[in-house]
């Protein structure tokens, strides 16, 4: 690992201000994809800013009926919390079925939206990769892209955002809570957080470098009874998913009502099924329109040489998912 | 191994724990003095373990500090393992695994992957289950780190410990400290009433674990000698609080007897 000056600031305020707004500083969260991408000499930051004990650790209520998460809090405490078991099971199941115990202990909820491809290409210094080193050209467009994306990806990079959070919370359309140094804030719908690579793929957010995620903002709870993540993996469990995809439904009999849909590792961000949402409203709930749906939701993609079989895969995989979603009482 | 010397462990009164866990074990008898030398022939007397923990692996010790020319980056830290405070000067760079193992003496934690795939270096921070081989020294200041050597009270091995000696829950040890470490914050997770992916419904409350959810709770931890089987089983025990009888046993005599005389 490259040398590099520790910070401990103790309040934001202090945070922003020792970044150094450009790509020497990292912030550092839980660490259990910075450092290790440290070891591996993919990240050579200057400046590591630690900011996993500022204290933005609180899940409040917010006054429109949802519910704040904040960006320091460890995904098992957030995922184990009261209130985000009994009105979001869905990100509860997503966030679970993530790495292990004792990864999710560490890793912050504002790390997890902003964790780097697992991508091979961008992990092996000795390769080409666009995201890692801009202008070495993509070794996965036409190398080994069996995990690689088959949606929104570009001749310069087709890698996959590997979250399962991300993939419950674009589903539950949930937006992020920036501050910046001057100590203005914003807020980002989550579908807008994430970007696809087109010819900067070095980027994976529309983040503005040195800005800080203080909280997740959910909506308030609209499928706290149908929900389910399924995540299709190479072993049961502690392994990225080849394809996951999350459902949350309202129902009103065997009638939806309202569905908040998503994919996960087919795109460069967590893919929104924005259309198939609106296919499914109104719709009873039956294996014939769930395929309908799946076909739909597909009906864009764009295979690589490797990864044609994510399409099927992914059909089924969104098939199941709603039909365990719709089963639930 | 050739059994030699089969005295000192057999003739050696046994205390009324060691008794205990011969009992357990299902081995009386002739069998026990079998068993005894054989954990004598093979260099580790099962009943010697108590006396390890207390005179050699409980004790850090301060390794000599570095040539302050030698760090790039100093930082001043004070580290909390196991109910003491050790001050240290390192490098910025510096794991906790690395402080544990290279700058205390502490080595029950085992270095595996070093990248956070394996879970041999998992230890306590604060209560909760971490990987020290991710987390940063530096990161590490006020806050409480029980490793695998701060688990037993004097020679009263934690009762994860003496589970998995019972059910036999490793081969070759490498990812022991680690799966150890892992199962005593399971059982605090399970009592908070932590939910897992295989949780049926993650709005129910759960306490009681079956195998497969000891199973997925503890994927992080992985065991290149395959004994995973024995794991869950001594897992289940402590956490169900209902003694089981191992799923192994030693041959007995005529079965070691036959296997000598078969061709």
């Amino acid at each position: 690992m490259r040398p590099f000056q520790f910070h401990s600031p103790s309040n934001a305020a202090e945070a922003l201000q020792k970044h150094t707004k450009d790509q020497k500083t990292h912030y550092l969260g839980g660490g259990t994809n910075l450092i290790d991408l440290m070891k591996e000499d993919v990240e050579r930051p200057d400046h590591l800013v630690e900011v996993a004990d500022l204290p933005f650790k609180e899940i409040s209520k917010t006054a429109n009926g949802g519910l704040m998460l904040g960006a320091t809090l460890n995904n098992t405490d957030t995922a184990n919390h009261s209130e985000v078991r009994k009105n979001y099971p869905l990100l509860t199941m997503a966030m679970l079925s993530a790495a292990t115990e004792q990864i999710r202990n560490m890793a912050t909820n504002g790390g997890n939206l902003l964790q780097r491809t697992r991508c091979p290409y961008y992990f092996e210094t000795s390769m080409p990769c666009n995201k890692r080193e801009p202008g070495s050209g993509c070794g996965a467009l036409n190398g080994a892209n069996g995990k690689s994306a088959i949606f929104g990806w570009s001749e310069s990079c087709v890698a996959t955002h590997p979250s399962d959070m991300c993939v419950a919370l674009a589903a539950l359309n949930a937006k992020v809570h920036v501050e910046k140094e001057d100590g203005s804030s914003r807020v980002i719908p989550f579908t807008e957080f994430h970007r696809l690579p087109g010819d900067r793929p070095e980027k994976d957010t529309t983040l503005e470098i040195g800005e800080l995620i203080t909280g997740i903002e959910l909506p308030e709870s609209q499928f706290p009874d149908h929900y389910y993540y399924y995540k299709v993996r190479e072993r049961s469990s502690y392994a990225f998913a080849l394809v996951s995809a999350a459902v949350g439904l309202k129902m009103s009999g065997n009638t939806i009502t309202k569905a908040g849909l998503a994919i996960g590792k087919v795109a460069h961000k967590p893919w929104k099924l924005e259309k198939v949402e609106n296919f499914l409203a109104g719709k009873e709930a039956t294996l014939e329109n769930f395929e309908a749906a799946a076909d739909l939701a597909f009906e864009d993609a764009q295979p690589l040489s490797k990864n044609a079989y994510k399409i099927e895969l992914g059909k089924k995989t969104l098939v199941q998912a709603l039909v365990r979603a719709a089963a639930r009482s | 191994m050739k059994p030699s010397n089969q005295s000192a462990s057999s003739d050696r009164e046994l205390g009324k724990d060691e008794e205990q866990l011969l009992d357990d074990l299902g081995i009386f008898g002739q069998s026990r003095r079998t068993f005894l030398n054989q954990m004598s022939a093979a260099g580790i007397s099962l009943m010697a373990v108590p006396y390890f923990t207390s005179d050699m692996f409980a004790q850090a010790s301060k390794a000599p500090d570095l040539d302050p020319e030698s760090l790039l980056n100093a930082l001043e830290v004070n580290l909390k393992i196991n109910g003491d405070t050790y001050p240290l000067q390192i490098d910025s760079r510096m794991t906790l695994l690395d402080a544990l193992r290279e700058r205390l003496n502490l080595t029950g934690s085992k270095k595996g992957c070093d990248h956070g795939q394996c879970g041999a270096c998992t230890v306590l921070i604060d209560g909760k289950r971490k990987l020290s081989c991710l987390t940063l020294s530096a990161t590490c200041k006020d806050k409480q780190i029980t490793t695998v050597e701060g688990l037993a009270q004097g020679t009263d091995l934690h009762p994860v410990q003496a589970a998995f000696l019972k059910h036999d829950g490793f081969q070759c040890g490498y990812c022991t400290p680690g799966q150890i470490c892992s199962a005593v914050s399971l059982l605090d997770e399970a009592k908070r009433g932590e939910v897992s992916y295989v949780t049926k419904n993650v709005k129910d409350e759960v306490t009681q674990l079956s195998d497969e959810e000891i199973r997925e709770r503890m994927s992080g931890n992985i065991c290149r000698c395959g004994a995973y089987n024995n794991i869950v089983q001594a897992i289940q025990e402590v956490h169900s609080g209902k003694a089981e009888m191992p799923r192994w046993e030693f041959a007995t005599e005529e079965e070691l007897e036959a296997s000598r005389t078969a061709e």
